[in-house]
Order: C-alpha cells, then structure tokens, then sequence
C-alpha cells in the first residue's frame, strides 16, 4: 500500500502549466461501542479513506472527492476537478497556501498505548462506566455507556511548495444518564478523553453524569426577569464556539462579522483575554499543522477587552492583505477549500473558584446546560437567545433547580457585561476549553 | 441504469460469511452516492464540487448484540473481509447454518425523477446560482452581501439480509439555497430560504430560483427594523408551512421506538391515550411524493409507509426499525434509516406533518389579542426524556390586537412537548409543507420534511431580551 504522502505527491506531479493543485488524502479506523444493561448493544469496527483535490487555474477553482483511494478513482477525482475549474469566477486572490517558514511546534498527537490497547478491555470500560454511573446514585439509570476511539493519518501535498503529513489517535467514553422521582425524568452525561484509555477516570465520569440528572429533579420554571448569570465550564466552552465565527477572517473579508472594522477598538470586559493556541498541548484540539499544511500557532484575538487579530487561512489573509495565521480549517477530504476559523481557543482564566464566584451574586441563575445554540443564536446579527437549565443563586447561594426557561442578550453586550472569569479552566474536549463566567443582565424568559 | 450494487450470487455468499460463526440476523448495505454542488458567494461562483461515496456497511446481530464493519471496498473480497469483522464484533458463539437465496432485488419507487442532474450541464446550474444572487441584491441597497448554493445526489442503495429481504432504491435529491446580509443602523440581520426535494432538476421547472433569492432579502429587509423579541409566556400562531419543526421536536423524536424502549421518552406506555389536543393527526410518512424525506425503501429494504402516529389528539404507534420491531414483535414502519454506509440504522423520521384542521388562517390571528406570529422557523431540538424543546424564530411579528404588526428580532422559543400539544387551540385550513430539514440525531444527519397548517399554542415561552 502506498503511503499517504506518496498519494499525494503523485496527484501534484501531475500538475499541468498554469495549474495550482493541491491533494489531500486522509486514512482512519474506528471503535465505536455502546454496552447496555450489562451487555454490548453494538460494535463498530472499521476504516476509511478517501481523497480530495482542487485545482486552480486562472483564479478559478475546482474541487472533487472521493471516498477511495484506488489509483483508477483518484485519477477520476483529478479530472473531475479540473473539469469543475471552468465554471467558477476568476477570483484575483484565489490560490494555495505556501511555505512560510513558521516551523511546526511538535505535538504528541499519537499514543502507541491506545494503538496497542485491547479490545476485550474496550468493552470492560464501557460496562465498568456504565455501573458507576448506576451505582452513583439509587434514581439514575443510564440509557448509554459508551467506549469510541479512532486514528487517522493525512497528507497534503501542494504545487506551491507544501508536503506535510502527520497522524493522531484519541479515544474517549461517556454515558447518559436518566434520573427518575415519581413523575419527574431528568436527564445528564459524564465523559473522560484522552490517549491513554488506562488514565481515564471513570469514576468522575460516573459522577457528573449522575449529579447532571439528579440535581435538576424538581425543577421548575423560573420568572421572567433580568439576572446575572454564571455559565458552567462546559457551557463557556459553547459560547465561545459562538463568538469563534465573529473572528473569523473569512467572515471579515466577506462583510459576515460584527467585529469588521473593529481591530484595536474595546469590544469586551477589560477581563476578557481570548486566545487561540493549538500549541498548547492541554488544548484537546492542540495540533502541529493547520488544514492547510501551514504550522499552527499561537494568536491573541481579544487581548484585555480589545480586538487584537482575526484568524485566517492564506485565502482569507491574501484579501486582507495580511499573512495567514495558521488557522485554515478544513472538512476531511471532502471539505473543498479550506475555511478560516479558530482551532483551540481559551480565555485567559482569573482567580477564584466557581463557588467564590456564586458567592458574589445576589439574584442569578447557574446555567449548567444550554439547548438550541444552532437555532437561537445568530452570530451575525450578533442576536443570542437559548434554551437552558441549571440552579437559581439567591444571595450568593444555591437554590432550586430551574428549567425551561431561555437566556438571551447579545453578543456583542454579553461580552462586555462580563463582570468575572472563574479560576477553573477545564480543558473539555471542544475547540475552546471551558472556565466559569459571570455575566450581568442576561435575560431569562420563563413563566 | 449501471449493474446491481452488488450481484444477487455475492450478496449470498457475503451473508454466509457474515452468519458463520452463528447469529440470528446478518445484513449487506451497500450504497453508491454522486454528487454535485456549486457555491457562490461575495459575487463569486466560488466553487464547483464533485464527490463520490461508495462503500457497504455489513451487521451481524447475535443476541441482543450487533457487530457492524464497513468498508469501502465493494468487491466480493472486500465485502467478506467487513463480513468477517462484522461477525467477530458480535461475537457469535455457534456455527452457522442460515442459507438465504436472494433471487432480484425489489423496489418500490415513490416518484419519478423527470432529469436525472447528472444530465444536466454544470454551467446552468452555475447560472442559477448567478440568478438568485442577482435577485436577491435587486432588492435593496442594504442588501450587502449574497451566499447561494447548489446540490444534487444521486444515491443508490442496495441492502439484503437472512430474513430475505433484498432490494434496491435510487434517492435523487435536488436542492438549492439563499443566504443574505442586509446592514442597516441597528446592525446587521440576515435572511434564508431554500428549496429541496426529492426529485430531479425538473424542481427549477416548477420552482424559480430568483424568488427563493427574492424570499431570502425580503426576509432580511424586514428584519432590519425588527425590535427586540418579548419575553415570557404568550399565545403563539405559527405559519402553514414554517411550524412543522414544532412536532418534530415536541413528539416526533419521543415517538421513536429505540428511545421508548430505553425508557427516554415521555411518550413511553402512552399508546391509546390522549396525548394532544383532539385537534391534532400527525402523520409520517416516507411515501409523500416529491418531498425532502421521501424514500422508497428505508436503509433496512423496507418499503416506505405511510403512518399515522396521532389520530384526534390519541398516540396510535410508535416508529420502528428492525431491531426494536423484532425485540416487541412489532411490524417494521419503513423507518430504519441512516446518513450513509458507515452508520448504523435506527429509528428516523421522514415526512411528519399535521393534518389539515378547519379554521380560516386570517381568523386564528384575528382571535389572537395579543402574542407572537413565527413566518418562519429555524432548526430546533428536544430532550426527549423530559420533553423540553427549543425551536428558533427566523422570522417572526408581533400580534397586537389581532393584526400582525412589528417584526421581531430573532430567538429560541422554549417548550415542553406534551404539554405544547394539549396546547394547541386552533388549527388552520391551510396545510403547507416546509423547507427540507437534515435531522440529527447521535450524529448521524438525514433529509426530513415537514409540514403543518396554521395553527395557535395558547401558551409557549418567547425567549426575546424585552420584558
């Protein structure tokens, strides 16, 4: 079998005058198991691969995949790329990344421990997961425990220079959990990631997944009114998803982002420090390279309430008339031209501990869980408006759980009404790690 | 049409690998999928894509367990190597005996496709992208910036099991989006509309791209003037056409036979009982010609159905797939459905809707003194196990006495699903499906359509910032 980067490399050789190409193969396994009521319910074991190819000529693009990497299919995938070439706009700033001389900070993205880990103990995990969450507490029930890992190793190989490849592995497990009282159904989950299947911690899994459920029980639906509210890490880490699209250089340059025009103004709290550092190898998404072969590196976006940098991909850097910052993100092999967007995001962490933080709040909610981010909020208009749950805070105290009910403000306001970032980072397995927030006047809409 | 997916003789032989270390159910799915998209933005037709996904996912169920492995590798070899995987991941204990004679592939095709897109020059499909972009920008001038999107597939599926069932479908779906930023003093909204079905580039015969491109501005003028949404709890009309999500979300999803046996639903025990208002008869139903979610067989090989899940406000079924068919002995639905070869089927909905009911549209809002008119509704989603779901507003007005008045900025509206269904006070004469929807559910996305008429919730809570 050819190596990845041998794929690649011929792809480009191919080349013709005049024609940017750039390849990007990608090869990766799965386990997938789900274990219920003591026995495995499914197990999925396989491996894929495939190939995309773009083809620039005259400003214009062309793009086609393939889920193989069978030489006859991927001399078809370059044709047809070539062919898709004629029908786009020539475009003055189209082209390919190419070598800036920024060396890759290396990354342990590769664990031999879980290569070599047995399945029989895959299984074992998830069983064992699935016990602690029940045994955590006398209502929970748990509706799935599961155990996933998977590897995948790409290459990308440019006319313009670029040939880089690399492979990772990760695996993970968690489980859902329903607790019952009476009529009353609540629901939670808990997970452990990392490389090492043997370092996860099972226990705190367990735990949360069972505290998730059980302290919502009795919830009610809280009043209408102006609070402040405190997101849980895992809720800011959300958030943060959000506001990553308004940094984006390519929604900059294309008239998509309420922070065009905005560099070096104040547009959050002085408390505000965000950060994108997929060097950093607590980020879960730390990486060595960008989607386009370019190393990845560190980039401060908001640097104490005042926008520092957008993030860019050579595309989006080109029209800005400024350098890519590494930050070229890219759908697998059938993603077509890479986007610009974060990669690892995180707010430089204050001080205290989230309960030092409540203890500041005379009237506010503790929002633990949040619904319908992809439907409420508009990262455009900058309008947020969701479905959340967690506990109402009464003079620096925890009260009743409260649900159904929304939080909604603006972007734009919510980042400036941050009155305090928690102490408590947690390095969640999403593109931006969690850290508690406190923020003032937020609407909840309930009763 | 090109040869089988795979031949009758290899899809026997598969199976019999696939039961030789004994289980009760094996199954080939094997699925070879074209596409075709174009994107234009910023003035720009920016890229055309071409992709090809072929491949076969094979499962073994032994007990209460399923192996699963797949592969993209169609021939007889590669088939059996995932075959072999399959069968190890369940674990069979015994030997196999179950032999299956497949003879011809069934189908059972749902509607027609007039133009196949594959037939279709590339260039007029660039050219629609180009009309809808002018459309859109004719306008207004605070129109400032045009997204507009092309796809087409063709995806043909094979799928054959030890039960016998052995048939083929080719789903041909077309689709086309707009979407608009308009800038204004108060900042910037935006507008989306598109269009989907399944059927083929004779959508543009009967639908123009220019007024999905028209819609999408209009949308996004409207919108500039919007005020902040209310908030609390108030009466809410929902348009023909745009609400359907509601039901998806408030009991659709709690209606799926895989959630109900894990105890996840609040829908569980609850057949034959009054569930919703007497108003309401939901129905889904894979059969509905033409639409976003219409299959001719499910990714199990089971023809598509017509069900009906609500009949006057009483739970009739459930929908099932194999596996939970099986385990109650229940009939399958024709709901057994997956994103593509390298998932597991479950439980999906595919067309759900609610019938028509008697009142006039205008007079719902007549009757209303005061609430909140949704034009138009975004995605949504649902615990199901307690019920709570949220759905956006993309656009929507004020209700002040009985007329419909100032638009609304844009936001979640939030709900519990059996209680949302008691709520349902009128129900319009007016049935429209809505836009194609791409369901999610343990990450796996499929085509869904919806549809519903007029209607009014006495109480749903408005997630807005005004008090």
């Amino acid at each position: 079998m050819s190596s990845l980067q041998e794929i690649v490399d011929r792809v480009v050789g191919q080349a013709k005058p005049g024609e940017q190409v750039e390849a990007f193969a990608s090869r990766g396994g799965e386990t997938s198991i789900r274990v219920y009521e003591g026995e495995v319910e499914h197990f999925v074991s396989a491996q894929s691969e495939g190939i995309g190819i773009r083809v620039i000529r005259e400003g214009r693009t062309g793009f086609a995949y393939a889920g193989t990497l069978d030489e006859s299919a991927i001399a078809e995938v370059l044709s047809e790329a070539r062919d898709n070439v004629a029908f786009g706009t020539p475009d003055e700033w189209a082209g390919l990344a190419e070598p800036d001389g920024v060396e890759p900070v290396p990354q342990v993205l590769w664990s031999d421990a879980l290569e070599q880990f047995p399945t029989a103990k895959k299984i074992d995990l998830a069983k064992e997961l699935e016990r602690l969450a029940i045994a955590a507490d006398s209502r929970v029930r748990v509706d799935e425990a599961d155990y996933q890992d998977g590897w995948g190793e790409v290459a990308v190989a440019t006319t313009t220079g670029i040939r880089r490849a690399g492979r990772e592995n990760a695996a993970n497990v968690s489980v859902g959990t329903l607790a019952e009282d009476g009529e009353d159904t609540q629901t939670g989950f808990g997970f452990s990631v990392g490389r090492d299947p043997a370092l996860f911690d099972l226990q705190k899994a367990a735990r949360e997944a069972a505290d998730r459920a059980t302290r919502l029980l009795g919830a009610i639906k809280p009043p209408s009114k102006k609070v402040t509210v405190v997101l849980d890490p895992y809720v800011t880490a959300q958030f943060l998803g959000v506001i990553s699209s308004t940094l984006s250089g390519e929604a900059v340059i294309k008239g998509r982002s309420l922070f065009a025009n905005r560099l070096g103004e104040v547009v959050a709290s002085p408390l505000i420090t965000l950060i994108d550092d997929p060097t950093n190898p607590l980020a879960y998404t730390a990486t060595d390279l960008d989607g386009e072969g370019l190393a990845a590196r560190r980039n401060m976006l908001i640097e104490s309430g005042r926008l520092n940098q957008f993030v860019h991909s050579s595309y989006s850097a080109r029209r800005a008339g400024t350098a890519s910052t590494g930050n070229a993100v890219r759908g697998g092999y059938a993603g077509g031209t890479p986007g610009a967007g974060c990669l690892a995001m995180q707010l430089a962490p204050g001080t205290r501990s989230q309960e030092q933080l409540i203890a500041d709040v005379s009237d506010g909610v503790l929002i633990q869980m949040v619904q319908g981010l992809h439907s409420g909020v508009n990262p455009i208009s900058g309008d947020f408006s969701t479905g959340a749950s967690g506990l109402l805070i009464k003079d620096g105290k925890i009260g009743a759980p409260v649900r159904e009910f929304t939080i909604a403000s603006t972007l734009q306001r919510m980042l400036l009404d941050v009155v305090e970032v928690g102490g408590d980072i947690d390095w969640l397995p999403s593109r931006a790690a969690g850290v508690s927030l406190v923020i003032n006047d937020v609407m909840m809409s309930g009763e | 049409m090109a040869s089988q997916l795979v031949e009758s003789s290899v899809a026997e032989s598969v199976l019999a690998v696939a039961m030789a270390n004994g289980g009760e159910f094996a199954e080939i799915f094997a699925e070879d999928r074209r596409s075709t998209s174009a994107g234009l933005d910023d003035g720009r037709v920016e890229q055309v894509t071409s992709g090809r996904d072929r491949g076969a996912g094979i499962r073994v169920v032994v007990g209460e367990t399923t192996g699963y492995a797949y592969t993209s590798d169609l021939t007889e070899r590669g088939l059996e190597t995932a075959a072999r995987a399959a069968a190890a991941a369940a674990k069979g204990g015994g030997k196999g005996v179950k032999v299956v004679a497949l003879g011809s592939p069934s189908s059972h095709p749902v509607n027609n496709i007039d133009v196949d897109p594959t037939s279709v020059a590339k260039a007029r499909k660039v050219e629609l992208l180009l009309e809808a972009n002018e459309a859109a920008r004719s306008v207004d001038g605070a129109i400032v910036q045009v997204s507009a999107g092309y796809s087409d597939a063709r995806r043909e599926i094979l799928v054959a099991n030890t039960e016998g069932v052995f048939a083929t479908d080719a789903q041909v779906r077309t689709a086309f989006r707009v979407s608009v930023v308009a800038n204004g003093d108060s900042g910037m909204q935006t507008g989306y509309e598109s269009l989907g079905h399944t059927m083929g580039f004779e959508l543009f015969d009967r639908h123009k791209v220019a007024d999905v491109g028209l819609a999408a501005a209009n949308q996004a003028i409207t919108k500039l003037r919007a005020r902040p949404a209310p908030s609390g709890a108030m009466p809410v009309v929902i348009k023909c056409g745009s609400g359907g999500v509601l039901f998806h979300e408030a009991c659709g999803h709690g209606l799926e036979a895989d959630l109900i046996a894990k105890g996840a639903s609040v829908y569980r025990d609850r057949v034959g009982q009054l569930v919703a208002s007497p108003l309401v008869t939901l129905v889904d139903d894979g059969t509905m010609s033409g639409e976003w979610g219409a299959i001719g067989i499910d990714d199990e090989g089971n023809p598509s159905q017509y069900n009906v899940l609500i009949q006057d406000g009483v739970l009739t079924d459930y929908m099932w797939d194999y596996l939970r068919a099986r385990k109650e002995g229940h009939k399958v639905s024709g709901n057994g459905r997956r994103q593509n070869y390298t998932y597991l089927p479950m439980v999906r909905m595919t067309n759900t809707y609610v019938l028509n009911g008697t009142e006039d549209p205008e007079a719902i809002v007549r009757d209303t003194p005061n609430g909140v008119y949704v034009a138009k509704l975004g995605g949504g989603s649902v615990n199901t196990a307690t019920g709570d779901f949220v759905f956006g507003m993309t656009e929507a007005y004020l209700i002040e006495n009985g007329q419909i008045t100032e638009p609304l900025r844009e936001g979640n509206l939030i709900g519990n699903g059996p209680q949302v269904l008691q709520d349902i006070d009128l129900l319009g004469n007016d049935f429209a499906m809505g836009s194609p929807g791409t369901c999610g559910k343990d990450g796996q996305g499929v085509p869904v359509g919806d549809g519903q008429p007029t209607l009014r919730v006495k109480s749903l809570t408005i997630g807005g910032t005004a008090a």
